[in-house]
């Protein structure tokens, strides 16, 4: 079993979320980070769709009742005892502190076998929206662990260095002809706000101008979408963002960029480029 | 029908039939495609990375629809004690009764347009046009399941305890929302719906 010493801000079980039942109203969630997950779940020989647990702004601690194989992975943060990206070996008993993230904002947990918890709608994933899934973690609670498939085969993982002022691309539509122009966009750079969470990260910046009046009526949307509220200011949705939606999507994020949205923090500043439709 | 890329992964069809589409879209069974999510006048259409929107674009802009999305047979009969918070208030600005508001309600035959908000939220069309009312002016904190409720054009029932806006006209004991059944929602696009009066 491993056991919650401390769960730091927020900590959540993730695995790669509920695809398919986006017509019933439940949104996609799992890791908002996902190419991070499927990286720590590698590193453990775990499927990619394994669960582990995200960390939001670390500071979380754990304690593994029998030896474990572990992964850190994500927003770069002081491990003890370990490393990030990389497997190590945590002896019986071990407590495994984590720091606060030097940049980033969510750290990815694998530990070898999954974690094991009921999994709802064909996913362990914590939805902060809709409430399904297991409840965030906090001190106490004790995870199970399931049976690892594959060998360990990598050392050490290199992944990309932390990013200062990202540039976003993004893709004009669906909704863009809402607005007299998307040039606010790309105009300067925007900052994130405290508001920020699983659901979006919302933006200080340049806002848009409505071309039209009345209201959108509601419509499915992706992940990575840029919806703007009457405010002007875009929210980029992230994994357990609603599955509908009643203000216009400006733009849409390229899906590859989604990951680096997701560890966007509070403070930062993030710039858009507009490519092709 | 006009078709709208949402990104490099989706596309927006617009539709003044959604379930219809949706359906239509589901018939094709093509594993490209991840989720078909109807709204008020459009479907989304999610697929797996690297797929090629352009043909897929092309064939959902010309896709055939259904006659109808539902399989025929019943439609979902939802009992309802109608002692909803709201009835008085309804009754004031349509200018009818409780009385005329509750028959109104239950005399018409709806469809599950589509689904949003929370899992299992259905928006049903068909109320009749005098029950069209605004939103509450100060959502509620907390509608419990079950809640029976209107807003503008649609109809609802709350599938859980959530915050909202419409306004409550009664409440059933049916369980419209529950993850360890599958399907986990009663309602589905296309779904037809009756209500009907229980003391």
């Amino acid at each position: 079993m491993i056991e919650v010493v401390r769960s730091g801000p927020l900590a959540t079980v993730q695995d790669l979320g509920r695809a398919g039942y986006a017509h019933l109203g439940v949104p996609h969630s799992g890791a908002a980070d996902r190419p991070s997950l499927c990286l720590a779940n590698r590193l453990v020989g775990n499927d990619e769709g394994a669960a582990g647990l995200e960390l939001t702004f670390g500071g979380a601690a754990l304690r593994f009742d029998a030896g474990a194989w572990i992964a850190v992975t994500g927003a770069p943060l002081p491990v003890r005892p370990g490393t990030m990206n990389a497997p190590f070996h945590v002896p019986a008993g071990t407590v495994v502190e984590f720091g606060a993230p030097s940049s980033g904002v969510r750290t990815y947990v694998a530990v070898r076998g999954g974690v094991e918890v009921e999994p709802v709608l064909g996913s362990r994933s914590t939805d902060v929206l809709s409430g399904l899934g297991p409840p965030p973690l906090s001190a106490g609670d004790r995870l199970g662990r399931g049976h690892a498939t594959g060998p360990i085969t990598v050392d050490v993982a290199p992944v990309p260095e932390p990013e200062t002022e990202p540039v976003l691309r993004i893709a004009p539509g669906p909704r863009d002809d809402w607005f007299e122009s998307l040039e606010p966009l790309t105009r300067a750079a925007y900052e994130v706000t405290a508001q920020s969470n699983r659901v979006g990260v919302r933006l200080e910046g340049p806002a848009l101008t409505r071309r039209r009046e009345g209201e959108l009526p509601s419509e499915g949307m992706v992940t990575g979408s840029l919806q703007v509220p009457p405010n002007g200011l875009p929210i980029i949705f992230l994994a357990d963002h609603p599955t509908t939606g009643g203000y216009p999507v400006a733009a849409v994020l390229a899906a590859d960029d989604v990951p680096r949205a997701a560890q966007l923090r509070p403070g930062q500043r993030v710039r858009f480029r507009l490519t092709g439709p | 029908m006009k078709v709208l890329r949402a990104g490099d992964a989706a596309l927006l069809v617009e539709t003044e039939t959604p379930h219809r589409l949706h359906a239509a879209v589901r018939a094709l069974g093509r594993t490209e495609i991840v989720d078909v999510v109807p709204g008020a006048g459009t479907v989304l259409v999610t697929t797996a990375p690297g797929t090629d929107l352009g043909p897929l674009g092309a064939l959902l802009g010309d896709l055939p629809l259904p006659e109808t999305s539902t399989a025929g047979g019943e439609p979902l009969r939802v009992p309802v004690v109608y002692d909803g918070a709201d009835l008085d208030e309804v009754a004031a600005i349509t200018g009818l009764t409780r009385a005329q508001v509750v028959e109104r309600h239950a005399a018409a035959e709806y469809v599950v347009a589509y689904l949003g908000f929370s899992p299992g939220f259905g928006y049903l069309t068909g109320l009749d046009e005098r029950l069209h009312v605004p939103r509450r002016d100060s959502p509620r904190t907390a509608v419990p399941a079950g809640s029976v409720a209107i807003a503008g054009p649609y109809g609802a029932i709350y599938p859980s305890s959530s915050p909202g806006g419409w306004r409550l006209l009664g409440r059933t004991t049916l369980r419209l929302w529950d993850p360890d059944r599958e399907p986990p929602s009663l309602l589905q696009p296309g779904t037809r719906v009756r209500f009907e009066a229980r003391a």
